[in-house]
């Protein structure tokens, strides 16, 4: 050990507590014991009686008013003489194993306190109605924290250095829960109750009315990307279905971040396909000299409906070698506003683009520029052998001002531009929690424009950060009309899972353009739906046309897409015959294929799209683990999204279904996943 | 015929028996695992903040909710191990919080006013132990805090960090790195 060390450490031995202090701190843990396990016992079975004191406070449990006397930190009481803040902490218990999860994280509201004013606790109609449901609780609480920001979304307090294992993410929850407690700028308190009732949606919303005080008015800063569910189709009316394929993953990083901050997601923000493809999986890939993917049909048996079928739609793209591989220009996009300040934006931005450039080549380059107020070069192109020279540069990032998306984009596409060369691929990667506040703010506008620069052949990737004002509905408008991908790095092993484990895919692509377009046969499939792709649609035209955008297949990545195809006689069949029209256009063909399976694509660069088809037979293909398991995420999507088609199928059922298929899962994804469902099942109540 | 002896041997009881029986509702449990823990608790607060108030206000937060969080405690890792996590949490969050009051020390808050507050009513060496500790960066201070526990090994503070092993011991080799530059800069002043 050093001299400094050591000196350091022999400083440490002043440090012990005052006996005084001790005696008082164990003091007040112990009271706080037993109003906390009191108050567990008269909750169990009804809600505990309101107003045990009148006045702005009524209704807080009475364990937490003696806990705003008793807690007295220095900070705590300067900041009670303007602001109250109120945390809440929510407990249910899970039927399975007893443990007990966080509701929704205790966000302090903080609410000036009106002098002289009425009481202040008049929930409105828009209150009660965001309390009846467990989800919006917190994402509204989450919400409205008025400035100044102290709020941190919970499972985010760590430090970003974090292992996603999910005993760790849950054992996150909990320790952010503490810091909602102490960061509240005032005392808050736990109001432990037995909360089985608000999780379900028809929970009593005068049980905890009183307890919220939320301006009504709080602005909601996260937009999520979505149409509504596809509808079930008629074949004889309808019998195309064309899409673009989607490679994004955003969607499911951000439903496992809602999970595990203990609410169920946003429907809007819950995307099937991009839950699906979040999961590596084990597809036939193409042999050398065919197309540069391949696609497998599996056909099998509905496991919410047994008057359906699924057909599985898998798509493996190849593996390149990869010494061979063209140096990479990479300009990084970094969002360095205000609201990037918190711990699971910049500081675990900087700690991923660290793992990322691990990955690098001496031969690749990166080049960094930084938007926030003004957009700046923060890093000539540097050849990615110069590490310590990109790390420090990395390290002088530091968030503050607001954003000015455009002139960032702009900037970094210039860059891109200005180092290209022959054979090499260009891409900037953007890195933001999706707050363009300065400069365009429409994303119509800002796809009019990547779309131009997409014609330069360099790629766009979108990575999001943090929770709060996530604007998925703009990162989507980037990725999807940028040629590239969004994903949502939530914590350090995400970014590991997108930046080193899927580097390849995520930056070679192998197929442009990529489109799916499926005919079935009015013979034998009476009715159909696309599971998911509600935001791929494309005209039955577009498919043709070589100029209409679509989406990207990287090296080595799989694409799934599954379709409910409900037979011509099944019980199942949604729609009536009709009364005034004759089942015309009897099915010509008495072919016994169910659909036809057509993919155009075009090479990387290439303007002239290339076409690959398919029939889809009965019985086609096997349900192995890696089918059935997408199958399970499938059905856990809609479960999020409502379940409309679902019947009786629930979570139990997707849970055993995936259990069922989780296969080697190197990576523990999937392990994960079957974790995720469950805590849905507990969170919805199902 | 055997009778059963009816006393609890507490001091023998391991912590994690201990946190289980507190979580139903054991006060006696909960009294003797708190007060086994309390000084390294304090020490620790004490290494993560840097001055005696701080420490203070932090160790009497963290008792204040430790009875709620107990219950998030399910017995996956060492109580120790996360009743540390629990203390690191709520160092950065008053950290954070300090932060914005006043940006004047990268993080670490009014570490300036601290200082002076603390030079009061602590000993020289605990000041130059402020002032050094301040000038690391926050995952270093954390590493360090851990670290500086006598029977902490680098893989446990690992684990309450969420990295791995090998990671607080290249923090380490940083943190002194920084301590020995820090040291030479005081000695041509």
């Amino acid at each position: 050990m050093s001299d400094e060390l050591k000196h350091l450490k022999d400083a440490m031995q002043a440090a012990t507590p005052e006996p005084s202090k001790k005696d008082a701190d164990l003091a007040l843990a112990m009271k706080n014991f037993d109003d906390f396990h009191d108050a567990r016992q008269g909750s169990a079975n009804a809600a505990r009686p309101t107003s045990d004191r009148p006045g702005f406070l009524a209704g807080l449990k009475s364990g937490g008013i003696k806990m705003l006397h008793t807690l007295t930190s220095r900070g705590a009481l300067a900041a009670t003489t303007s602001i109250v803040a109120v945390g809440i902490g929510l407990f249910f218990y899970t039927q399975q194993d007893n443990t007990i999860f966080k509701l929704p994280a205790p966000k302090p509201v903080a609410q000036p306190v009106a002098q002289g004013a009425g009481p202040a606790v008049t929930a409105t109609d828009d209150e009660v109605a965001a309390i009846s449901e467990a989800p919006s609780v917190a994402e509204r609480t989450e919400r409205t924290a008025p400035a100044p920001r102290v709020r941190q979304s919970s499972g985010a307090t760590a430090p970003a250095g974090q292992n996603a294992a999910t005993e760790m993410a849950a054992d996150k929850a909990d320790a952010g829960q503490l810091g909602g407690v102490i960061a509240a700028e005032a005392p808050s308190a736990p109001a432990p109750q037995m909360l089985k009732s608000i999780a379900s949606p028809q929970g009593k919303a005068g049980t905890y009315g009183e307890v919220i005080i939320a301006p009504p008015s709080a602005p909601n800063t996260e937009a999520f990307a979505n149409a509504d569910a596809n509808p079930v189709k008629i074949t004889r009316d309808e019998p195309v279905s064309t899409f673009s394929i989607d490679v994004d993953t955003a969607s499911y990083a951000i439903v496992r971040s809602s999970l595990m901050n203990g609410y169920l997601p946003d429907p809007d923000s819950v995307r099937i396909e991009e839950m699906i493809n979040y999961f590596p999986y084990d597809y036939p890939a193409p042999k050398a000299g065919e197309a540069p993917f391949k696609p497998t049909v599996t056909v099998l048996q509905t496991p919410w409906n047994s008057g359906t079928q699924l057909v599985h739609i898998a798509i493996q793209g190849e593996m390149p070698a990869l010494d061979e591989r063209p140096p990479l220009n990479l300009v990084f996009l970094i969002d360095t506003s205000g609201s990037m300040e918190d711990p699971n934006k910049l500081p675990l931005l900087k700690q991923s683009f660290r793992l990322m450039l691990s990955q690098l080549r001496p031969e690749d380059k990166v080049a960094i520029v930084t938007y926030a107020g003004s957009a700046g070069e923060v890093l000539k192109p540097t050849a990615a052998s110069e590490r310590s020279k990109i790390l420090s540069a990395l390290e002088r990032l530091d968030a503050g001002g607001s954003t000015a998306g455009q002139a960032g984009l702009q900037q970094a596409y210039a860059v891109a531009d200005g180092m290209k060369k022959d054979g090499e691929i260009s891409r900037v990667i953007l890195a933001t929690d999706g707050d363009f506040n300065v400069g365009i703010s429409d994303p119509e506008a800002l796809k009019t424009y990547i779309e131009q620069k997409r014609e330069s052949g360099t790629y766009l990737s979108v990575l999001g950060f943090g929770r709060g004002n996530l604007d998925d509905a703009t990162m989507q408008a980037l990725a999807q009309n940028g040629n590239g991908t969004a994903a949502y790095i939530d914590t350090l092993s995400e970014a590991q899972k997108v930046l080193v484990d899927q580097l390849t895919g995520a930056l070679f692509p192998i197929a442009d353009d990529v489109k799916i377009q499926v005919e079935f046969n009015p013979a034998q499939i009476a009715e159909y739906r696309l599971i998911g792709y509600e935001t791929r649609a494309l005209k039955r035209e577009d498919f043709n046309n070589d100029t209409v955008d679509a989406g990207e297949i990287g090296a080595g990545t799989s694409v799934t897409a599954i379709y409910e195809i409900t037979p011509v006689g099944s019980a199942a069949v949604l729609n009536d015959s009709l009364r005034y029209q004759a089942d015309s256009a009897p099915a010509t063909d008495d072919s016994t294929e169910l659909g036809y399976l057509k993919l155009r694509w075009k090479e990387p660069g290439a303007h002239k799209s290339q076409l690959m088809a398919t029939p889809i037979l009965p019985d086609m293909g096997e349900a192995n683990d890696d089918v059935r398991f997408s199958t399970a995420i499938a059905g856990f999507g809609q479960l999020l999204r409502g379940g409309k088609y679902l019947q009786d199928w629930g979570y139990t059922d997707a849970i055993t279904l995936a259990n069922g298929a989780r296969g080697q899962d190197p990576y523990g994804y999937r392990t994960e996943a079957v974790q995720l469902m469950r805590l849905a099942q507990s969170l919805s109540g199902r | 015929m055997t009778r059963v002896i009816p006393i609890v041997m507490r001091m023998m009881t391991d912590d994690e028996t201990l946190a289980a029986q507190a979580c139903n509702g054991d006060r006696e449990a909960f009294s003797s695992l708190l007060s086994r823990h309390y000084d390294r608790l304090f020490g620790l607060c004490f290494r993560l903040t840097g001055t005696r108030a701080d420490a203070e206000d932090l160790t009497q937060d963290i008792c204040a909710a430790l009875p709620a969080k107990l219950n998030g405690f399910r017995g996956q890792a060492r109580f120790s191990t996360w009743l540390y996590r629990v203390a690191v949490n709520a160092a950065h969050d008053r950290r954070r919080r300090f932060a914005s009051h006043a940006r004047a020390a990268d993080g670490w808050g009014d570490w300036e006013i601290n200082r002076i507050a603390a030079n009061k009513e602590t000993q020289e060496g605990i000041d130059w132990l402020t002032q050094a500790m301040t000038a690391l960066p926050q995952e270093l201070r954390d590493t360090l805090a851990l670290t500086l526990e006598e029977e902490m090994t680098h893989r446990e503070a690992g684990e309450v960090l969420g990295v791995s092993e090998g990671t607080i011991s290249w923090r380490m080799a940083e943190v002194k790195k920084h301590l020995k530059a820090m040291h030479a800069k005081e000695q041509k002043a």
